[in-house]
């Protein structure tokens, strides 16, 4: 890829790794509570992050390495439709300030840890809340598979990792230097490792980008030039496919499947573990809100981001891998030291969001499978160890993942799991608001937008692939190309309403509901609402 | 439904709700339409319109999150005086 190691980048880029080495270790003496060893302590922080910590930690979980990566490598390979990623994180914020101020309250009142926790107590079937745990692992564990490959992007483009002919050990030595860091201080600290790594983290792609979308148009001669010498590129016929390589602006048929991917990435998107753990980590309900309007900073920031990928066509940047296109932008376009920072930058944001999505699979997998199927009475103190060490077998599921099979597969699985992980939708978002669903109709609806979310995205070709070759295809009855995932999504809600209807017919029985409607709006310092320690300490202090 | 709740509690929908709700979909309409503004004309600094607008919609999306969220604070806040310790 590269001759030679990039010295001074590399010091940098090692500097910063070091320094946020040390703030992860130190993180778990960092407003620490009584009873370490309960998972409100180790897997939410103690649920005490404020406006800010909670702002920076979102940000650092939602905006991961791979999206700075991945955006602005769609951009150089299509253009314009990979910046659906904007409206996308548009749609969010108007979406969770509506259920996610509910999903909290109730989660605090009754000490839900988990969405799986929630579906567990709202609908009375563990059936149920086994298949939204699992949901939520399987898409979490590709998705810190990709983390690391954004950081292997970047070590590439340094020179580390070597070429073709190095060692294998060699090659991958430094990722699992990386690797094992992240793990220790994880098992070690908890979310507050993460919490306050973020803060680096921010901080660096904030200048990065700052400086990048000044500095590097200065050098290309303008916004004009840039966008002119994409646009031509663009025109040029790609050999594979015998079409244009991209447009800058979306064709008439190209829309259906710009708006179904925002829309269905949006609704998607706080169904994940790792965006639940962030948020149920706040203190109280109005955090939660206050923070969808101050999130948005984070989709300008990713806006700025995605035009980097015409200025890397501008640049004549040549990358066989479009994942390079912007670490390579930055080594050619920056001085060392700069370019160093900006590596760092991405290589912390790859940390943040596999620290926070591990401790979310792990979360899932020792509240609703080990408590609910295997050790019904688990002390507090074992779920924490439990879950500390699901934490780790993750984190080796994914480093495993990446070393042994192709980028691609980790690729196609973040794709597939974007699809399920929507499916979780109807049993969340809709027991936030109603009752009415039945259960085993909510599970037949996931059943069915999960086999045909699947078997739909197996089909897709494209020009360097026979399968998972991309996320949209024809929607049917409609006959425009959309993403599969809404499509899937708005089966499943069919089939769950239908067999509501017929299930409520047949009096099945309904499962027996534990929460109650003032649950919903309580906040903290109403009764019976957790803000800090969980009971069993408060019990025993007298 | 059976949730209906007993006694004088405030209508449901009301006018200052109606304005969040529309404060929260407005979004949704203009970034879905993307025929309204799939195109690189006028451009703003040598950027397509396309990409700009969309970016625009970031400060206006937030800003109209910011009025929602005004809005539903003082409705709560007026409720909650209204409703006085019946609560708890």
């Amino acid at each position: 890829m590269n001759d030679g190691v990039n010295g001074v980048a590399l010091a940098v880029f090692i500097f910063f790794f070091l320094a946020v080495t040390i703030v992860g270790f130190m993180a778990a003496r960092w407003r620490k509570a009584e009873n370490e060893h309960s998972l409100d302590e180790w897997g939410l922080g103690g649920r005490s992050f404020g406006t800010w910590i909670t702002w920076f930690l979102l940000g650092g979980d939602l905006y991961t390495a791979y999206t700075f990566v991945a955006v602005p490598a769609a951009i150089y390979a299509a253009g314009a439709a990979g910046f659906f990623a904007v409206p996308y994180t548009i749609l969010v914020y108007p979406l969770i300030f509506t259920f996610l101020p509910r999903l909290w309250s109730v989660s605090h009142k009754h000490g839900y840890v988990t969405t799986s926790d929630f579906v567990r107590g709202r609908w009375g079937s563990k059936g149920l809340s086994l298949a939204v745990a699992l949901t939520g692992i399987l898409a979490t564990m590709p998705y810190i598979a990709l983390q690391l490959v954004g950081i292997q992007a970047v070590l590439d483009v340094m020179g580390v990792g070597g070429g073709e002919n190095t060692n294998w050990f060699v090659k991958d030595l430094p990722l699992l230097i990386a690797f094992g860091v992240l793990a220790a201080y994880t098992y070690s600290s908890g979310l507050r490792a993460p919490a306050l790594i973020a803060f680096v983290k921010d901080t660096l792609i904030y200048l990065v980008i700052a400086v990048a979308i000044i500095y590097i148009p200065i050098k290309l001669g303008g916004f004009d030039d840039i966008f002119a010498k994409a646009g031509e590129a663009f025109s040029q016929t790609n050999p594979a496919t015998g079409k244009p390589r991209g447009s800058l602006v979306p064709a008439e048929a190209g829309q259906w499947t710009y708006a179904t991917l925002a829309l269905g990435s949006a609704l998607a998107l706080f169904m994940y573990p790792h965006s639940i753990t962030a948020t149920l980590s706040s203190k109280s309900r109005e955090v939660i809100r206050r923070n969808t309007t101050i999130l948005p900073l984070y989709s300008l920031m990713l806006g700025l981001l995605a035009l980097l990928g015409f200025m890397a066509i501008a640049a004549g940047v040549k990358v066989t891998n479009g994942q390079l296109a912007i670490p390579q932008l930055f080594e050619d376009m920056f001085p060392a030291w700069f370019a160093g920072v900006a590596f760092a930058a991405i290589g912390i944001g790859a940390l943040v969001p596999a620290a926070i999505m591990s401790i979310a699979a792990a979360n899932l997998f020792t509240r609703n499978i080990y408590k609910d199927f295997i050790r019904p009475d688990a002390t507090p103190a074992q779920e924490t160890k439990v879950s500390k060490l699901v934490s780790l077998l993750v984190k080796v599921g994914a480093l495993v993942f990446v070393l042994t099979m192709d980028k691609t597969v980790a690729i196609n699985f973040q794709l597939l799991g974007g699809i399920w992980i929507l499916q979780t939708f109807p049993a969340l978002v809709g027991g936030l608001f109603t009752r009415w669903f039945h259960r085993w109709a909510l599970l037949a609806g996931w059943a069915v937008g999960m086999v045909y979310g699947t078997v739909a995205a197996y089909g897709v070709a494209s020009p360097t692939q026979k399968h998972f070759g991309g996320s949209s295809d024809e929607i049917p009855g409609i006959g425009e190309i959309g993403y599969i995932g809404l499509t899937a999504f708005v089966l499943n809600v069919v089939v769950t309403v239908i067999l509501t209807f017929v299930l409520k017919a047949a009096k099945a029985p309904e499962g027996i509901d534990e929460t109650r409607p003032e649950d919903y709006t309580a906040d903290a310092g109403d009764p019976g609402v957790q803000t800090e320690l969980p009971p069993a300490t408060a019990g025993t202090s007298h | 439904m059976s949730e209906t709740p007993e006694g004088t509690r405030d209508p449901v929908v009301t006018p200052v709700r109606v304005v969040i709700a529309l404060c929260l979909l407005a979004p949704f309409v203009a970034m879905l339409w993307v025929g309204s503004y799939a195109k690189v004309d006028p451009a703003f600094i040598g950027i397509p319109f396309f990409y700009w607008y969309q970016m625009l919609w970031v400060l206006v999306s937030t800003a109209l999150t910011m009025v929602a969220y005004q809005l539903w604070q003082r409705d709560q806040r007026a409720r909650k005086t209204r409703t006085g310790g019946a609560a708890q």
